[in-house]
């Protein structure tokens, strides 16, 4: 690839490896918090997804464009 | 040095029309009637300069079908400057020529916002609950595709060849953040249950690396040449390979690396280290592999996932920066526009599920994942295929993108004040101002001229050639000064073209 300095890249978390536990903790708690969030919008899915959903993909048919 | 990035989308969208009998070119009418029913302008648009059939690579008539016009659709000009129009039996709308990536993407909320307003209107005046529902995606799922495209200036001077070699690589692999995500499968000779979920709703359509059409067989790079302003200086670049976006950070994404991109070719910073051995293998193998760990070939033998290419175009992108300035894409949104890219490969390296607030193709497979394990679904359960399509329904109280929390850029009252003022730093200025003051006397309008009737002397054309003309600080105080378009056509007889 291009023969040059390479700008460093922000250590990934494969580099990571010994994430200590004040780092881990806020990790579980935003795991269980995204958790929360897509289960409130499944619930929200559930609510206004098309009631029939075979008619509505079988009907959803577009004439082809560009 | 790499010429100003004058940007814009255009979208093809999907239609269904509920409780009426329309077919789709009438429904498409139908909504575009609605929407101008309660605004002022009605200018047609002019095709005298319309030739889709030129090809970039020079003339190969004969070989190939040249897209049709059909001047006989509904079609016309906003006075923000974009066309709204009926193509392909589809509703389209093209944003107006803008000089910022920030721009584009409140152009292209602004359509989003004209599309809304339009189905209110048709639905207020369909009888019995009709509806038509637009969509803002790119698939029906059948093996029908509608697109997104967006075109970009381009410095005539940069060798067409080279242009094509050097932006497949960006095209390809861009999709691990312009992905809009889909449920199956449409190449040809699979069948949906063959991929499960892939990055892109237009990947599968895809047969050729370069060529002129649109509707078939089509290219990785479009050679449409048909430049819409002086042709002897400048390409608009048409690119069709692009997903249209619910996510804003990704429109802005999908624009601005683009912009970025294109400026180092131009600038001839972009070497063929990262050309690719097969693109149209590859990006189909990017968008088939939500995990991201496919590697694709590059013409000198290596072999790198679309990640690690991303890297090394971000790389280039920076040092191209440092040397050449972002003059461009403008300093400000070049700057936004390296750091958004920065934080979108982190998270996607990372868990990509950290970035589902600006991928709609992570955001759209949570919404799948969740709910096929709530409801212990198969993979090609129709309710996962119906929140695929849903995820693009424009309709505020049935969209599940709105609902799922995608970072926004465009303040709503912006965009909707976008519906009606043009942007104030290319010739749209110019022309939406025109149609806004004097749409009376204007018989007909397109990208590149207006055509005025002051009555008593011929039809006037009034040519815009430059897309970096008619601005706001070229224009505005000539256009405040005239009481109406005969003082307009005046005063332009006696200075410059704008």
């Amino acid at each position: 690839m291009a023969e040059r300095t390479k700008k460093q890249r922000p250590t990934t978390p494969r580099e990571q490896t010994s994430t200590t536990e004040t780092e881990a903790a806020p990790a579980a708690e935003n795991a269980d918090r995204l958790k929360a969030e897509l289960d409130g919008l499944l619930d929200e899915i559930d609510e206004v997804l098309e009631t029939n959903a075979e008619d509505f993909v079988k009907s959803y048919v577009q004439k082809g464009g560009q | 040095m790499a010429i100003p990035k004058v940007s814009g989308i255009e979208t093809e969208y999907g239609i269904v029309v509920r409780n009426a009998d329309l077919n789709a070119v009438t429904a498409s009418s139908m909504l575009i009637n609605a929407f101008l029913g309660r605004t002022e302008t009605r200018t047609a648009w002019d095709f005298f300069d319309e030739q889709p059939g030129n090809d970039a690579r020079g003339l190969l008539l004969g070989e190939i079908l040249a897209p049709d016009i059909e001047t006989h659709l509904v079609n016309t000009v906003l006075t923000n400057g974009a066309r709204y129009y009926v193509d392909h039996a589809h509703p389209e709308c093209s944003t107006p020529e803008c000089r910022t990536t920030t721009e584009t993407v409140l152009y292209d909320r602004a359509a989003e916002e004209i599309m809304r307003r339009s189905m209110q209107r048709a639905k207020a005046l369909l009888p019995n609950d009709g509806e038509i529902v637009v969509y803002k995606n790119n698939s029906d799922g059948k093996g029908n595709s509608y697109g997104c495209h967006e075109n970009f200036l381009v410095d005539r001077a940069v060798p067409f060849g080279r242009l094509v070699s050097q932006i497949t690589p960006h095209f390809v692999t861009r999709q691990v953040f312009t992905g809009a995500g889909k449920v199956g499968c449409e190449a040809p000779g699979s069948v949906p249950g063959d991929i499960a979920y892939q990055l892109s709703q237009r990947a599968d359509f895809f047969e050729e690396e370069v060529g002129l059409e649109t509707t078939l067989k089509r290219p990785i790079v479009n050679t449409r040449d048909e430049p819409h302003c002086d042709p002897a200086k400048y390409r608009r670049l048409h690119v069709i390979v692009g997903d249209a976006n619910m996510s804003e950070v990704a429109t802005f994404l999908k624009v601005g690396t683009t912009a970025i991109v294109l400026s180092m070719i131009e600038d001839d910073a972009l070497g063929n280290d990262l050309v690719l051995a097969h693109p149209v293998t590859a990006i189909r193998q990017v968008s088939n592999d939500p995990s991201l760990r496919t590697t694709i070939a590059l013409a000198n033998g290596k072999r790198l996932t679309a990640l690690e290419l991303q890297w090394e175009l971000l790389d280039q992108a920076r040092s191209w920066a440092d040397r050449h300035g972002l003059d461009s894409v403008t300093v400000d949104d070049g700057k936004r526009i390296l750091e958004e890219w920065e934080n979108v490969l982190i998270g996607l390296e990372r868990d990509p599920v950290s970035v589902a607030n600006v991928v709609d193709w992570v955001a759209k497979k949570r919404l799948v994942d969740g709910y096929a394990e709530r409801h212990l679904l198969q993979p090609t359960d129709v309710r996962l295929k119906a929140i695929d399509l849903q995820y693009s329904d424009l309709r505020a109280d049935r969209s599940l993108a709105s609902r799922c929390g995608l970072r926004t850029l465009v303040d709503h009252d912006a965009a909707v004040r976008a519906i009606e003022q043009p942007p104030e730093t290319t010739r749209a200025y110019f022309r939406g101002t025109c149609l806004a003051r004097f749409a009376d006397d204007i018989v007909a309008a397109n990208w590149d001229s207006i055509v005025f009737d002051v009555g008593r002397d011929p039809l006037r054309r009034v040519p815009m050639m430059e897309p970096l003309r008619g601005t706001k600080a070229l224009t505005g105080d000539l256009l405040a000064s005239c009481a109406n378009a005969a003082e307009l056509i005046a005063r332009l007889s006696e200075t410059a073209p704008t």
